[in-house]
C-alpha cells in the first residue's frame, strides 16, 4: 500500500476526555483526496513480476546475462563486421601473434582467428540452444504423458529412463556419433533439400541427434513428478467434470503450472550440451574442418602450443564462459522460479 | 534389502546387455568396411572377412561375439595386426586406473575439507571466497583447464616434463585436470549437506555437552554429511574415465582412454566394442557397489 505521507491527524473521539460530548469532526463526509488515499495504488503483481524483479535483484545473474547477450553478439553480428572469412586463407599472414590488424592472430594458413572463434561460438551456441530446445519438446512430452497416464505405463516408461540413465553417457555418445557420421554425410549429399544447410557437416546433425536421444531424461523425471503433483489438484478435477479430454488438461492446465521447472532445466541444458560439443570436437569426433568448432580449435591450436600459447587460449576462455554464464542464469533462475529445487 | 538387492543386480545385468547389443549392432551399421584403406584385391578381402567371420549374417556374428565375450574374449584387433583386444586393454588399462584413483584421491581430499570448512564459516570471508571459486570454475571443463595447465606449465613455465616417460612428474598435471571439477563439485556438495547437518539439534547437544569445536565439527558434523559425497563418487567413476579420454590425449599419457578415441577415428571395430564394453561395465558396477555401499552407510536410506 502507498504510503501517505501527511498522516491524517489523530482527532480524538471526544473534545474533552471527562465529557460525553462527542466531537462531530469524526462524522464529516470524506473529502475526495481522503477516498483516494485508501484506494490500494500498487497495482497486482504476477508471478513472472515477482521473479523479474528477484532476478534483477541478483546481480551475478545480471552481469552473467549481459554476458550472454555480448556472446550471442559476438559470434552471430562480428564476423559480418569482420573483412575475413573463417575458411579464408591469407596468403602472406601465416603464423602471426595478435596484432592490430587480426586481434587474436592467424594460424599456420593464415586464417583470421577471431572470425573463427566467433564461428566456433556460434556453432557451439546453435547447438546448445537447439539441443535444449529437443530436450525440452522430447522431455516434456514424454514426462507428461508417463505422469499423466500412471500405473503400469508410467512404471516401464520410467525404467526406460532408468536404463538410459544407467549407460554410461560420454561412451554411447562417442559411439552415437561416429556411427552416425557416415550415413548422415550420404543423406546431406544425396539430397538437394539439405543444400542450404550440409555445409553445418554431419558431425553437428549427428550431435543433436545423439543429444536427442541421450539428454531427455532428466527433463522427462522432472516433468513427470510436477505433474503427478499437478493432476492431483482440485482445478484438474473440475476441468475433468467439465468435460475436457487428457490432451486439454496437459496443454492447458498442467504444462503451464509446471513452467518454472521446465525453463529452469532448459536453460540448464544449455551449458551441458555445449561442454558435450566443445569436448566431442576437442577429442576428434565433433566438428571437423574447415568448420571451427572451439573445442577442435582447441585440439587443432595444441600442435603449436609451445610455439604460440595465445591460439590456444582465447578458445579455451570462450567455452569456459559460455558455460559459466549460462550456469550462473540457470542458477538463478532457479532460485527465482523454483524455490524447491534449489540445494 | 535382499530383495531391492536383487532387482538393483538385475537392472545392472540389463543394462550391461543393453550396452553390449547397441555397441554391437552400432558398430555393424556403420558403412565401409575396415580393410577400405588397404589396397587388395576383392579375393584377399574375402578371405579376411572369412578370418574374421565379417561374411556370417548379422545375428550369427552376434551371437558367435556373445559367446566369445562371455569366455573372456573380445577378439583381436584389425589396426594393430595379431593382437588380442583384452591384451591391448590389459596393457593400456593400468595407466588410467591410475589417474582416475589419483583423481579420485585427490578430489575426495581436497574437495571434502575446503566444503567444511566454508560451512563451519558459513557467511565469513572464507565460505565466501570458497564459493565464489567453486562457482567459477565448476564451468571450466576438464579438457580446458587442463589446456591452460599445459600452455602455463609446460609451454610458458617450462617446469613439467613436455613428453611421457611414465614417471610420477608425469601425472601431476593430468590428475589435476581431472579432478579440478570434481573438486569444486565435492566442495559444493559438502558444504551444503554440512549446512544441514549443522543446523540439527543434535549438533546443539553436543556443543551443549562441552565438546570441542574440532570434535563436533569433524566427528559427529562431517560424518553425517557424508552420505551426499558417497553417492556421488559412483557417477564421479564414470566422469572420470571419461575424462581421461581428452586428458590423455592432452599429456600424451599412453591410457585407454585417447586409444578408444584413436580406434574410433579408425574403425578398429573389436577394440571400439571390447573397450566400450568394458568401460560401460566398469561404470555400471561403480553404481552398483556406490548404491550399496550408501544403503549401509545410512541405515535411514529404505532400500527400495
Amino acid at each position: 500500500m502507498k504510503k501517505t505521507e501527511t498522516q491524517p491527524k489523530k482527532v480524538s473521539l471526544r473534545l474533552n476526555p471527562f465529557s460525553m460530548h462527542v466531537n462531530p469532526d469524526l462524522f464529516v463526509p470524506a473529502s475526495e483526496e481522503e477516498k483516494q488515499e485508501l484506494v490500494i495504488t500498487r497495482e497486482g503483481t504476477s508471478l513472472w513480476k515477482d521473479a523479474m524483479r528477484r532476478f534483477r535483484k541478483n546481480k551475478f545473474a545480471m552481469v552473467a546475462l549481459g554476458l550472454i547477450i555480448l556472446l550471442v553478439l559476438f559470434a552471430f553480428v562480428g564476423p559480418l563486421l569482420s573483412q575475413y572469412d573463417y575458411d579464408q586463407f591469407n596468403p602472406g599472414h601465416e603464423d602471426q601473434a595478435p596484432n592490430w590488424q587480426h586481434p587474436f592472430g592467424t594460424d599456420r594458413f593464415g586464417r583470421d582467428l577471431l572470425v573463427r572463434n566467433m564461428y566456433g561460438a556460434r556453432i557451439s551456441l546453435s547447438i546448445g540452444i537447439i539441443a535444449a530446445a529437443l530436450t525440452l519438446v522430447i522431455g516434456s512430452l514424454y514426462g507428461s504423458i508417463s505422469g499423466f497416464t500412471g500405473g503400469r505405463t508410467d512404471n516401464i516408461m520410467m525404467r526406460v529412463i532408468d536404463i538410459i540413465y544407467s549407460l554410461p553417457d560420454l561412451l554411447v555418445v562417442i559411439l552415437l556419433s561416429a556411427t552416425l557420421k557416415v550415413p548422415l554425410e550420404k543423406i546431406l549429399e544425396s539430397s538437394a533439400a539439405f543444400s542450404g544447410i550440409s555445409e553445418l557437416g554431419p558431425a553437428f546433425f549427428s550431435m543433436l541427434i545423439v543429444f536427442a536421444l541421450m539428454y531427455w531424461g532428466t527433463m522427462a523425471r522432472i516433468v513427470r513428478g510436477e505433474v503427478l503433483r499437478i493432476k492431483e489438484q482440485e482445478y484438474v478435477l473440475a476441468a475433468r467434470a467439465l468435460g475436457a479430454n487428457s490432451g486439454r488438461i496437459i496443454r492447458r492446465h498442467v504444462l503451464p503450472n509446471c513452467i518454472g521447472p521446465i525453463i529452469v532445466t532448459t536453460t540448464l541444458q544449455i551449458p551441458s550440451a555445449i561442454f558435450t560439443e566443445s569436448f566431442l570436437s576437442f577429442i576428434g569426433l565433433g566438428i571437423s574442418a574447415p568448420l571451427a568448432s572451439l573445442g577442435s580449435m582447441v585440439t587443432d591450436a595444441l600442435q603449436g602450443v609451445y610455439s604460440y600459447p595465445t591460439r590456444v587460449v582465447f578458445p579455451s576462455v570462450i567455452i569456459a564462459l559460455i558455460i559459466l554464464a549460462f550456469n550462473t542464469v540457470g542458477d538463478a533462475l532457479r532460485d527465482v522460479l523454483d524455490p524447491r529445487m534449489k540445494k | 534389502m535382499l530383495k531391492y538387492g536383487i532387482k538393483r543386480v538385475f537392472a545392472a545385468i540389463l543394462a550391461v546387455i543393453i550396452l553390449i547389443t547397441a555397441t554391437f549392432f552400432l558398430m555393424h551399421m556403420v558403412p565401409g568396411s575396415p580393410f577400405l584403406s588397404e589396397r587388395m584385391t576383392d579375393k584377399v578381402k574375402a578371405n579376411l572377412e572369412k578370418k574374421y567371420g565379417l561374411d556370417k549374417p548379422l545375428t550369427t556374428q552376434y551371437l558367435i561375439y556373445v559367446d566369445n565375450l562371455l569366455q573372456g574374449d573380445m577378439g583381436t584387433s584389425l589396426q594393430k595386426k595379431g593382437r588380442s583386444v583384452v591384451g591391448i586393454i590389459e596393457e593400456k588399462f593400468p595407466y588410467s586406473a591410475k589417474l582416475g584413483a589419483f583423481a579420485i584421491i585427490l578430489a575426495l581430499s581436497v574437495g571434502i575439507p575446503l566444503g567444511a570448512i566454508a560451512a563451519i564459516n558459513h557467511e565469513k570471508l572464507i565460505d565466501r571466497l570458497v564459493m565464489l571459486f567453486t562457482t567459477i570454475f565448476i564451468s571450466v571443463p576438464g579438457f580446458v583447464f587442463g589446456t591452460l595447465l599445459l600452455v602455463i606449465f609446460c609451454a610458458i613455465l617450462k617446469i613439467a616434463p613436455a613428453t611421457w616417460t611414465d614417471s610420477p612428474a608425469n601425472y601431476v598435471l593430468p590428475v589435476i585436470s581431472l579432478s579440478f571439477y570434481p573438486i569444486c563439485y565435492i566442495t559444493k556438495l559438502t558444504r551444503s549437506s554440512m549446512l544441514e547437518t549443522l543446523g540439527q539439534d543434535y549438533i546443539k547437544t553436543a556443543h551443549a555437552k562441552g565438546l570441542s569445536a574440532f570434535k563436533v565439527h569433524f566427528k559427529h558434523a562431517l560424518k553425517n554429511s557424508a552420505i551426499p559425497v558417497i553417492s556421488y563418487v559412483g557417477p564421479l567413476t564414470a566422469f572420470l574415465f571419461s575424462g581421461t579420454f581428452a586428458v590423455e590425449k592432452l599429456f600424451s599419457v599412453p591410457g585407454l582412454g585417447r586409444f578408444f578415441v584413436d580406434s574410433v577415428s579408425n574403425r578398429d571395430y573389436p577394440v571400439i566394442m571390447g573397450t566400450t564394453i568394458f568401460l560401460g561395465c566398469l561404470m555400471v558396477m561403480m553404481n552398483l557397489i556406490v548404491d550399496f555401499v550408501y544403503g549401509m552407510v545410512d541405515p535411514r536410506i529404505k532400500l527400495r
